[in-house]
């Protein structure tokens, strides 16, 4: 069929459009239309307009426009059919009629333009106006609603937006380049196929580089209408963002697009199932126990588990603090008393250790979660960087208390780009150095001595000193002269406003510094240490509790008071010798630790405890680690112990104390403050320097 | 669902007007697909009824079932739930695509269409 033959079907249906239309504004005049009469006028017209706008009549299909507009507002009820606007119509009708005839013998078309102005002024007056006024439609009437957007944007023409947007695409990218795509559950409903998608992106030349399906969850977990995959594909460089957007165009907001190797991946929108474990079911029912040769032991259903509100564990937790002070108090009374109860009592001790670590158990969930999201930003980081990365994970199943777990994502994750956009060399260097081509990150866990270490480890280039020092001098954080050992110098990387992010690349510099890592693991009760070697590579260790309820403290007397210092701050203590303590101006001293000079924070002083020492010497100084004021040396009467201690805010039974973090109770029923190394610290610095000022 | 190899796609074109189906017959056809039409929903619902197609083309204004009663019914039963269906708009504005989605349509073909573009659409929907 030739497309003249077409358009003469499309003439004859014009015919017969015109006679419906006709015909139903007949049934107006004479007041006898119902709503599908409108019906009937309005899709002969919108007929009309359809063919027109297919075989290129501009001047019919702009006519057609206008007039469909008004019809759709009478239609819709918000223009009220009245004598005037029938007769309105009918004129209007005429009007198509020489259009059509114009079009079919290619003639002039007719004039127009005071009817379209009088169609548009009916359906604004009347758009605005009640349906029950008669104005003539003749009468000049000012316009005061304006055509509503729709009408007045495309008037008249259908224009093919999408060839036009393919038109003036941006000019083609040089080389191939990414796309990343994730169809969420609405891709796949209602015929979609994000399948039939992903063939027309390979056959117009782009190849899917990789598969995410990190998201997958186990068989039983898995709702076959949600979209856990994501794919990765390169594409030529003649293809266009439009070209691909088209082609999904279709799936709208349910197919997630990245453009461009540095867009990070589009979020899932994956929908949880109504989790069906939580409940507790019947033994056996909700988990069928695997297929074995022999039935008999029904064996305990694996993973089964019950809910439990937060709140009433933390209570059950607090419970179980309170029985280990009650339990140390008796102690501490007993073997005063003459350790008439020894046995006993050792068997209440291991009770109640064993209570708590059951308790501690219920918080605790393993380190796999947050492990299990390493290999996914791997995967972008290997993406956007180019380097090869190879992933081993160990110690998964060590467990920590929920709380960190939740809090240990963001560290990790920054220390995980930092080792690959700053540890790990390009392959060509690595190959230079005698490495393989591939790099290795390592990630483990493991529990020692009631604590979790965690290792970040590389096997890239080692921290470039030379490089870290300088830009230490150069951020005005260190003197240029300053003698630095080795470790000294890694940890200047965690020095607030050290960030070698901006000169590298653009990944790990997400507004995050190693400082705020370090802020963060410190939060946590935890602590960070480097261990690097040139050539070599660079492993982060986080030394963490197990807990947060519960923390390592060392107990030291000051005066007559006696306070905890957090194990966390502590790096050493020591008796000074004779001429390590140096005095700075009138009342300020420095101790010398291995030829580095730290400021001596004189605790007793500082808190006004009475009858403390008053001279290092006598004493005894704790170094300290601090966020902000590096090292300091913690001048204390003695240290009598160092033990785990229950951890009572201060804020809810009294008030906020500056330089206290809290308090505890001791062994003999004491309360003991534990001490806000961070702010003490800060506060006698920055004392110190007014003073010298002063 | 999908066809045997070799096979030809099959359309079903849902239009009131002659002048349309012929305009999508005649691109549809030249680009190899079978092509079969319909006057309208009701038609439509009734072909397929006894017939099987792999996409489904239709107009939306159309006499005694409109194209979106056509989706909703097709929809509602599990023989066409998963059928790709395309509607023809005059619309080109985002949320009258919004509604052809919302009322179950696969995608939609802006008229008038550039022979290719519709090739295209339908060939990205064929299952």
């Amino acid at each position: 069929m030739t497309s003249e033959e077409i358009q003469a079907i499309f003439f004859a249906e014009c015919e017969e459009s015109l006679a419906a239309a006709e015909a139903g504004l007949a049934a107006c005049k004479a007041g006898t239309e119902d709503a599908d009469t409108i019906n009937a006028i309005f899709r002969a017209v919108h007929s009309i307009k359809g063919g027109a706008g297919a075989f290129g009549h501009v001047a019919l299909q702009a006519f057609t426009h206008t007039y469909e507009t008004l019809l759709s507002d009478v239609r819709e009820g918000t223009v009220a059919i009245t004598p005037p606007l029938t007769e309105l119509m009918l004129r209007a009708l005429d009007t198509l009629s020489d259009h059509v005839s114009a079009a079919q013998e290619g003639t002039a078309p007719p004039a127009d333009a005071a009817l379209l102005a009088e169609l548009t002024a009916a359906q604004a007056a009347h758009a605005g106006a009640a349906p029950a006024l008669e104005t003539p439609a003749s009468a000049p009437v000012p316009a005061p609603t304006p055509v509503p957007a729709s009408a007045a944007a495309d008037q008249g023409f259908d224009l093919d937006l999408d060839a036009l947007l393919d038109d003036l695409a941006a000019p083609a990218p040089a080389a191939e380049w990414t796309l990343r795509l994730r169809p969420h559950a609405g891709a796949m409903v209602n015929g979609g196929e994000p399948l039939l998608m992903l063939r027309e992106l390979v056959s117009a030349g782009g190849r899917v580089s990789e598969c995410d399906w990190s998201l997958v969850p186990e068989l039983d977990a898995l709702d076959p209408f949600q979209g856990y995959l994501g794919w990765t594909l390169c594409l030529p460089a003649d293809m266009t963002e439009a070209a691909v957007a088209e082609i999904f165009e279709f799936a709208g907001d349910d197919c997630g697009l990245a453009f461009g190797g540095d867009a990070p991946f589009p979020p899932a929108r994956i929908v949880a199932p109504p989790a069906p474990a939580a409940v507790p079911a019947a033994p056996g029912a909700a988990n069928p126990a695997p297929c074995a040769a022999t039935q008999p032991p029904p064996a305990p259903p694996a993973g089964q588990s019950i809910r439990i509100d937060l709140p009433k564990l933390d209570r059950l937790i607090d419970a179980v603090g309170e029985l280990v002070i009650a339990q140390a108090m008796l102690a501490q009374r007993l073997g005063s008393d003459g350790a008439s109860a020894a046995e006993e009592l050792a068997l209440i001790e291991t009770l109640t250790r064993d209570i708590q670590e059951s308790a501690m158990a219920i918080r605790a969930q393993p380190i796999g979660s947050v492990f299990s999201r390493v290999p996914r930003i791997l995967r972008e980081l290997t993406q956007s960087t180019g380097k090869h990365v190879r992933l081993e994970v160990s110690g998964e199943a060590t467990e920590l208390d929920k709380t960190v777990i939740e809090r240990l994502g963001e560290p990790l994750t920054h220390l995980i780009r930092n080792a690959v956009d700053h540890g790990i060399e390009p392959a060509d260097r690595r190959l230079a150095a005698g490495k393989s081509a591939e790099g290795t990150l390592r990630l483990s866990a493991e529990q020692r001595s009631g604590r979790i270490l965690i290792r970040v480890e590389d096997d890239g280039a080692g921290i470039d000193r030379a490089r870290v020092f300088a830009k230490a001098v150069e951020k005005g954080l260190i003197a240029p002269d300053a003698q630095l050992s080795g470790e000294e110098i890694d940890l200047l990387i965690f020095a607030p406003g050290f960030s070698t992010a901006q000169q590298v690349s653009n990944i790990s510099g997400r507004g995050v510094g190693m400082d705020v890592v370090r802020q963060n693991v410190k939060d946590l009760g935890g602590r960070i240490t480097i261990e690097s070697v040139a050539g070599k590579g660079t492993a982060f260790v986080l030394t963490l509790p197990l807990t947060l309820a519960i923390s390592d403290g060392m107990i030291v007397n000051v005066g007559d008071q006696t306070m905890v210092v957090p194990l966390a701050h502590v790096i050493e203590s020591l008796r000074p010798a004779p001429g390590d303590v140096k005095g700075l101006g009138a009342r300020r001293q420095m101790l010398n630790v291995r030829g580095r000079f730290i400021p001596v924070v004189p605790l007793g002083r500082e808190l006004g405890a009475a009858g403390c020492r008053e001279y290092p010497e006598q004493g005894v100084l704790i170094v300290v680690d601090t966020e902000a004021h590096g090292q300091a040396a913690l001048l204390v009467d003695s240290i009598s112990d160092q033990r785990q201690f229950v951890i009572k805010s201060l804020d809810t039974h009294y008030r906020q104390v500056e330089g206290v973090a809290g308090a505890t109770i001791l062994g003999d029923g004491r309360v003991a403050l534990i001490l806000d190394v961070d702010g003490l610290v800060a506060r006698s610095v920055a004392a110190g320097q007014l003073r010298e000022a002063a | 669902m999908s066809t045997a190899p070799n096979q030809p796609t099959r359309v079903l074109t849902v239009d009131d007007s002659a002048s349309m189906r012929a305009l999508l017959n005649h691109a549809l056809a030249s680009s190899g697909f079978e092509v079969h039409q319909a006057d309208d929903g009701q038609a439509a619902l009734e072909w397929l009824v006894v017939n099987d197609v792999d996409v489904v083309i239709t107009d939306i204004n159309m006499p005694r079932l409109d194209g979106f009663g056509l989706i909703e019914r097709l929809r509602a039963g599990s023989r066409h739930a998963d059928r790709p269906i395309l509607v023809l708009t005059t619309e080109s504005a985002p949320e009258k695509k919004q509604r052809a989605r919302e009322a179950g349509a696969t995608g939609w073909i802006v008229k008038p269409f550039d022979p290719d573009k519709l090739v295209a659409a339908v060939r990205r929907v064929a299952h």
